[in-house]
């Protein structure tokens, strides 16, 4: 017999027990349909914390000063000023792996329009700091040298200010700003960035020069950055030698003896950042190897089927034996339903998985991504678990005594 | 020439082993069978006449002995060749019919063509002439749940016939039929053996080896009795034909 007509043969044998064979491939079709909708939902997923991570900023390093304390209340990381101007630029110039830094300075303030004023938070920092957030303006200009140098009253507003200031489509561009009652002349918009992964909206800022904000927005000491620095390396591979770089340089400076804690922490975004990848790659992991179980058992059923098939189809084998049929092709038939059935589990359980994970996306607003390459294997792996638990039942049909067969009741 | 003999078996055995027992089902038996022949197989159970008609029907081999079909030695044959041989020269029907369920009566007559590599417009000509020999070319596309016993085994022997084989061996193929329904079978075996075909039947009825042209009787794996008659003509009584009724 050719292919062909086995393949016919071993159709019309399945679909003449319908129901039997369509709950048979169940076990397959939720195999497959739970390993593509979890690796679509989990690769949606990683996907998201890769975006967000971008927004922040590429290869990011966040060195915070140390913590205060009086009368033995500790005050935290950032309640005492510990990092001097002159370490932001021994930062900058000594430090060969660091490709840009800036200090923040932030504070709360309320900021007016001609009409309307919004509640935002104000940010003090230098050109570097949108290099180091990949952060470019839409419309006008962004922070320069000698903005920052000579102290000028410019701002770059974030979307959401310049909406809720000037309204949404507006061009803010030379129009004026109070800050604390001072005026700042608007010099652009930067870009949308969006939310960060805790929900804070990025775009919710207004940045002046930082010399500018020690001035006139938030008087603050001479000498010590009353904020933080933020540092981006050179690449994602340098990130983690800046970080000790860094940590040696400022422990120098600050003539640290061994042993004793750092008065500062700096915070590795880009670590962070795989760490949460590591963990939506492990959980995505985790997921498809219950689903491939999901797929075993689905062949496990697909095996104990066609056991009782061969079973039940004795007489069947013993006739087609006696009319002419060779150990392989009976051998064939059968291995040719389990596959069958397998495949067939298997690309019902495709389009339920994308489905599936689809409706999932939009009822909880998850991203899905479908990768073909997993489709494929899935389908793929449904086959060979077809062929694997069809072995041993169609080994035993080819294996019947055709007048035993015959005989059987 | 002459053809060489169709059937030739010189003092085949066979010996089971059922764990430690053996069983002796064929003591030597030599048995020659020329093409036409209508031969009945008779014998109580257990006298080996079915283990003599699985060794001709090449589902089994002989512990000794050759076995000689169409002049070819095909006792030592392989698995695979065997299954050839069967499916080209010998047509099986059986006594529980042995048809597939939920198939038409064209695909079940099908079947030996699908493994003798036929293709599928030739295949449906020839089971569709096969059919029209029994009597049955209306019932195609019948399942065999909508015939009655008498068809049902029309449809087996159309099937048996289909290859075109040389042997027609039928194994109690009346044991499941009333008496006229049994006649109209042997009608029908008797028809085949005019035209040609071998037909080996093993029955236990009596009345049902009156209509072969030799009666072969055996005991205890022998052979009792070989013995040539004149068959008895199987005409079908004039009654209300119970092929009409439905399945019982």
């Amino acid at each position: 017999m050719n292919p062909l007509q086995t393949l016919r043969v071993a159709l019309r044998a399945l679909t003449r027990n319908k129901m039997r064979s369509f709950l048979t491939t169940l076990g397959v079709v939720i195999g497959v349909s739970a390993v593509i909708a979890m690796v679509a939902i989990g690769d949606g997923a990683k996907a998201r914390v890769e975006a967000a991570f971008a927004a922040m900023g590429s290869n990011m390093l966040i060195v915070v000063p140390g913590s205060s304390s009086a009368g033995g209340a500790m005050g935290g990381f950032g309640s005492m000023p510990t990092l001097t101007w002159d370490d932001l630029k021994a930062i900058q110039t000594e430090i060969v792996t660091v490709r840009a830094a800036a200090a923040q300075l932030r504070t709360n303030a309320q900021v007016m329009s001609e009409d309307q004023n919004w509640g935002t938070q104000v940010l003090g920092s230098s050109p570097e700091y949108f290099q180091i957030r990949t952060w470019p303006a839409v419309q006008g200009a962004l922070l320069t040298q000698s903005d920052v140098d000579t102290g000028t009253k410019v701002a770059v507003l974030g979307q959401t200010v310049s909406d809720k200031l000037f309204g949404a489509n507006s061009n803010p561009t030379g129009q004026t700003i109070r800050i604390k009652s001072v005026p700042f002349t608007v010099i652009g918009v930067l870009d949308k960035k969006g939310q960060s992964q805790w929900g804070q909206d990025y775009d919710d800022i207004v940045i002046v020069p930082v010399s500018t904000f020690q001035q006139k927005v938030k008087g603050s000491l001479k000498n010590f950055i009353e904020g933080s620095i933020t540092v981006s390396a050179t690449s994602a591979d340098t990130t983690s030698r800046a970080e000790s770089q860094i940590r040696a340089l400022l422990r120098d400076r600050h003539r640290l003896p061994l042993g004793a804690d750092d008065d500062f922490s700096i915070r590795n975004l880009s670590e962070v950042a795989s760490a949460q990848q590591e963990g939506t790659r492990t959980l995505t992991t985790l997921l498809a190897a219950i689903a491939a179980v999901s797929l075993l058992v689905g062949g496990i059923g697909i095996m104990n089927i066609m056991l009782v098939s061969v079973t039940e189809r004795t007489r069947e084998i013993g006739l087609r034996m006696a009319v002419g049929a060779k150990p392989a092709d009976i051998r064939l038939q059968f291995l040719v339903e389990a596959l069958a059935l397998a495949v067939t589990g298997g690309l019902i359980g495709v389009a339920l998985g994308v489905f599936g994970a689809w409706q999932l996306a939009t009822s909880f607003g998850w991203q899905v991504i479908y990768r073909p390459d997993i489709i494929a294997i899935a389908v793929g792996f449904s086959g060979l678990v077809g062929v694997v638990f069809g072995l041993y039942p169609a080994h035993k049909a080819s294996r019947l005594d055709p007048i035993t067969a015959l005989r059987f009741e | 020439m002459s053809q060489p003999t169709l059937i030739r078996l010189e003092n085949v055995a066979k010996v089971y082993r059922m764990g430690d027992v053996e069983v002796h089902a064929l003591r030597g038996v030599s048995l020659s069978i020329e093409q036409g022949e209508f031969t009945a197989v008779m014998g109580a159970s257990g006298s080996g006449k079915s283990t003599l008609m699985n060794i001709i029907g090449l589902l089994d081999r002989p512990t000794s002995g050759a076995y000689h079909l169409e002049g070819e030695e095909v006792s030592k044959l392989t698995t695979e060749r065997l299954a050839e041989v069967r499916n080209q020269t010998i047509g099986f029907v059986f006594q529980s019919f042995n048809l597939l369920a939920r198939t038409s009566a064209l695909e079940n007559v099908e079947l030996p063509l699908l493994y003798g590599g036929i293709g599928r417009a030739d295949r449906h000509r020839r089971a569709g002439k096969s059919l029209d020999r029994v009597g049955l070319a209306d019932r195609a596309d019948h399942h065999p749940n909508q015939m009655s016993g008498g068809q049902q085994q029309r449809v087996a022997i159309a099937r048996a016939l289909v290859t075109e084989p040389r042997v027609i061996l039928a194994d109690e193929p009346t044991g499941n039929l009333d008496s006229r329904t049994s006649i109209e079978v042997m009608a029908l075996f008797q028809e085949l053996g005019r035209s040609g075909i071998t037909v080996v039947l093993v029955t236990h009825e009596a009345d049902i080896s009156q209509y072969a042209s030799r009666v072969i009787v055996m005991r205890d794996g022998r052979i009792l009795s070989d013995e040539r008659q004149t068959p008895r003509a199987a005409v079908v009584p004039p009654a209300t034909p119970d092929d009409q009724e439905g399945p019982t």
